[in-house]
């Protein structure tokens, strides 16, 4: 079973609807027991990494998100990678989980580059395949990148794989049947 | 690199896609669902719904239609019409749609923009917005509501801006001069806007063959572009559109 964790960050629909359509089995969950218990889990998430982590505190989930992080297949989606690294500057700067050493950024004003980058954006690492991306900050290239994506100037990470941890910035539930691919390597992995 | 955006648009009317000319003349096209799901096979990058009788008739979003193209396809897609506050917003984003458009509503109430941005996050809120030309107004346009039947005296550069620092996260610019005659994007305005704004601007209004999205993509610095009429019709389909834009140089998502 995967457990999807609900920490009050965005909507999870589109998550769990994308599970569905892959024929696998997910609750969404806020329950520490039921996340020890699920044999994968998913951790996504839209919004501001500031209350992301006040929610998963006062949730009582930071210990337990980090304990499935480094022992069962967990996949980080938009705010649920960010925040696994170690600091946000959003909202004048957050210390967020630290299971990934590395820093997250705004995108800098450049002329002819919106903020957030909204569209379907292609990803060095997985093939050039283009993902659905919804951002106003980045993750900057660490070891563990396993895929990048370039956007007003930056070259950001897109994905990052440490064993069975993957986590990425775009949105595979609605990154159509390329994202749906990328689900089901997960489901495997 | 980001590739540019082409959104089917879907006017459903008493739970059938219709399309008419102004508002006017409308002609059954099909079952949203099905047509949402042929789209996205298609190649679209997005869609959005627009429930056109739900705000005229005074009642609420059909919620069952959301839920229907939610679990149909896996891209995202925008809804509007019949959302009166915060509450209906987050019916919608529950029931699977990624974004919320608002337009006569946040003429009105333009603090919606705020609440749902600080509730749901800029990304999920639209702005969509109805400008005409006249020459009294700053930019030379002025924002209309309610399908073009009103006249509001506000200016639409000046508009744009506000709701952008309201927190509109893409705008949604629909020129009611070129709206229905498929005789290629209203330029002009569409660029006026994308050059006042820091957030992504959708150009909407008189897509009808695949050069007038190369065009509104060089020229007028759009970052998506909606078309109806002529997909819908059954004159092109997005890959030939997509097949356009590439020729032209525009960066196009090709495979899906």
């Amino acid at each position: 079973m995967t457990a999807i964790i609900d920490y009050k960050a965005g909507n999870l629909t589109s998550v769990k609807l994308a599970f569905a359509a892959l024929g696998a089995e997910a609750v969404v969950t806020s329950d520490p027991k039921v996340i020890a218990a699920a044999d994968r889990v998913v951790f996504p998430g839209v919004g501001a990494a500031k209350s992301a982590m006040e929610n998963l505190r006062a949730l009582g989930l930071v210990e337990p998100v980090k304990d499935a992080a480094a022992t069962k297949p967990f996949l980080g989606i938009c705010l649920g990678m960010q925040i696994l690294f170690d600091h946000s500057e959003e909202d004048g700067g957050v210390d967020c989980l630290g299971i990934i050493s590395g820093h997250v950024r705004r995108f800098p004003t450049v002329p002819g580059f919106k903020v957030p980058e909204i569209g379907w954006n292609g990803v060095e690492g997985l093939d050039g395949k283009e993902f659905y991306f919804v951002h106003s900050y980045y993750a900057e290239v660490v070891p563990e990148t396993a895929g990048f994506t370039e956007y007003a100037g930056v070259k950001f990470t897109a994905m990052v794989k440490k064993g069975r941890l993957w986590a990425c910035q775009f949105h595979p539930e609605k990154s159509g049947r390329i994202g749906l691919e990328l689900l089901k390597e997960w489901l495997s992995c | 690199m980001l590739t540019k955006r082409v959104i089917p648009c879907l006017d459903v009317r008493n739970g059938r896609v219709t399309k008419g000319v102004k508002f006017k003349n409308n002609v059954d096209l099909g079952d949203p669902v099905e047509m949402a799901v042929r789209y996205s096979n298609g190649g679209a990058d997005e869609l959005v719904f627009y429930d056109i009788t739900a705000s005229a008739e005074r009642r609420p979003i059909d919620i069952g239609m959301v839920e229907a193209v939610a679990k149909a396809i896996r891209i995202p897609f925008a809804v509007g019409g019949g959302i009166s506050s915060v509450e209906d917003m987050e019916r919608v984003i529950l029931a699977g749609a990624e974004k919320i458009s608002v337009n006569s509503l946040a003429v009105r109430n333009p603090d919606i923009i705020a609440e749902g941005a600080k509730a749901f996050g800029a990304q999920c809120i639209v702005l969509g917005m109805d400008p005409v030309k006249n020459d009294k107004t700053a930019s030379g346009y002025e924002i209309t509501t309610r399908g073009f039947r009103e006249f509001t005296g506000m200016d639409a550069v000046e508009w744009a801006k506000r709701a952008a620092d309201l927190g509109a996260g893409e705008i949604v610019v629909n020129s009611v001069d070129a709206d229905g005659t498929r005789e290629g994007f209203e330029l002009n305005i569409t660029r006026l806007i994308a050059e006042a704004v820091d957030v992504p601007v959708v150009a909407s209004g008189g897509a009808g063959r695949p050069e007038h999205l190369v065009t509104v993509f060089r020229e007028a610095k759009a970052d998506a572009a909606i078309v109806a009429g002529m997909i819908h019709a059954g004159d092109y389909t997005i890959s030939d559109i997509k097949a356009a834009m590439c020729a032209a140089g525009v960066p196009t998502r090709m495979s899906w």
